[in-house]
């Protein structure tokens, strides 16, 4: 390090032209991925709608998940204030942006933010699936909610009646492995396969109670040991989005029948 | 060029006689939130010899002509950089696993192995020889790192990358999971184990109380 590197320009020289190395490699590797990032991203959600629908079980590669989720599965957007279907174009609509977006979503009070997700979107997409025969199956739903470290990303099927769980995935979470991280573990989420989300009246039922005691066969879930505030995350999140904010005004309307055959 | 004995020391001596993580205890961070699964600190350790064998590298190329005013942010532009190119190959090749490390791999950036070598060795030497103390130092990393992923996986989940050893209560098995060792916490004992053992058979590097 002799001192004629210090000089002022020799200084400015170095730094500018690092500099324009390094943006130019990392912007060629960003650009250059980009396309198989994508692919993924997509591909990775294709795969966790059908497996929350139970349509695809166990490895699939990524060709069969395309085929089967063109060939099954429609994506509407709905508006979630009046609970129906748009005209928008699901390719141009991105969800996760739409939470950031002041035209797309708003601010909510401490007091409506039960899943502590901050702001509620207008617009939500739903995945209508269908079976072989093209009879609607179920309908799958992204919800979210923040959990003890994380906010917590799942999709769930329900059937047409819009009160029945086909069954629940959680995706995207950063829980502790082994405690709260087992909400991914298909024995805990497979506990939702079946119950009930609403009790007669229409009101939320679906309750995560202590592990163990989960007596109710239709609406009870056993929480996990050493995960408790991550269950309660999960309560949450149930509680804001099959209320009035989330996908309560839709799935009122999935009650009256609005899916037509259920 | 170096004689061959000096490129062992440099190549072997991170390993076990000057561990980065066991003697000069650097690096610690990642080592406890990346080893709760084998596979996942096995990709750590591939992401993490990357990039300090490569910054490495590339500093003592270029370290005649590195101001020393600014060597520092010169050195993390170079290894910024370049952990944001192994964050991208994740996400384009390997989507599942970069999901779990998410945000760890970013934060390579801040591990104190990468610019403890760069200012270390990497400003004083030949590329050569840079190159080849990037990666000492990346094997000395990767092996405490597998060796407490393996103890946290099989002691805390029953298996090893991924594949069950140990049969678990929970799965009808008879193992009941330590679920202690799946938290932060454990990681330091083990470390602390691993340094303990290592200095049991290298006294030398036992410090001077």
């Amino acid at each position: 390090m002799s001192s004629k590197n210090d000089t002022i320009s020799k200084t400015l020289i170095v730094v500018i032209s690092l500099c324009l190395v390094c943006a130019f490699v990392v912007s060629t590797a960003a650009v250059q991925l980009r396309p198989l990032q994508q692919a993924n991203m997509l591909l990775d959600a294709q795969t966790n709608i059908l497996r929350s629908a139970r349509v695809l079980d166990g490895a699939a590669s990524a060709a069969q998940v395309r085929e089967l989720f063109d060939k099954l599965v429609e994506e509407r957007i709905i508006n979630l204030t009046t609970g129906e279907f748009t005209d928008k174009d699901p390719m141009q609509f991105d969800y996760r942006a739409s939470w950031r977006d002041p035209e797309l979503s708003t601010q909510l009070s401490k007091q409506q933010d039960v899943a502590s997700i901050r702001r509620a979107p207008h617009y939500a997409p739903v995945y209508m699936v269908r079976d072989e025969a093209g009879e609607l199956k179920s309908i799958v739903l992204p919800i979210h909610g923040y959990g003890l470290w994380s906010t917590m990303h799942a999709f769930i099927a329900l059937e047409t009646d819009g009160n029945t769980i086909i069954g629940m995935n959680y995706y995207e979470q950063g829980e502790t492995p082994g405690l709260g991280g087992e909400i991914e573990n298909p024995r805990w989420i497979g506990q939702f396969d079946g119950k009930k989300l609403f009790d007669d009246q229409g009101n939320l039922a679906l309750t995560i109670v202590r592990p163990g005691n989960a007596s109710d066969p239709n609406h009870e879930i056993d929480g996990l040991s050493g995960a408790t505030l991550t269950a309660n995350g999960v309560q949450n999140t149930f509680t804001f989005w099959m209320g009035e904010k989330g996908f309560g005004p839709f799935l009122s309307k999935v009650h009256q029948g609005v899916l037509n055959n259920g | 060029m170096a004689s061959a004995k000096e490129i062992k020391t440099v190549l072997f001596g991170p390993v076990f006689a000057n561990n980065p993580i066991a003697l000069q205890v650097l690096g610690v961070c990642s080592a406890l939130a990346v080893t709760t699964q084998m596979a996942t600190a096995l990709v750590m350790c591939f992401a993490l010899t990357f990039v300090l064998t490569l910054s490495n590298l590339f500093i003592s190329i270029i370290r005649n002509h590195i101001p020393s005013s600014v060597r520092i942010i010169v050195q993390m532009t170079i290894i910024a950089s370049l952990v944001i190119i192994v964050d991208q190959i994740l996400k384009a090749f390997a989507y599942e696993v970069s999901k779990e490390l998410s945000v760890f791999v970013g934060l390579i950036i801040t591990n104190c192995i990468v610019m403890g070598r760069a200012e270390a060795y990497a400003m004083k030497s030949s590329p050569g020889m840079s190159f080849l103390d990037g990666l000492g130092n990346a094997m000395g990393y990767s092996l405490v790192l597998l060796v407490v992923a393996f103890i946290r996986e099989l002691g805390g989940a029953g298996s090893v990358f991924g594949v069950e050893i140990l049969p678990l209560v929970s799965e009808g098995g008879w193992y009941q999971p330590m679920g202690m060792l799946l938290l932060a916490p454990s990681a330091f004992i083990i470390i602390a184990f691993f340094i303990w053992v290592l200095r049991t058979f290298r006294p030398e590097q036992v410090e001077q109380a």
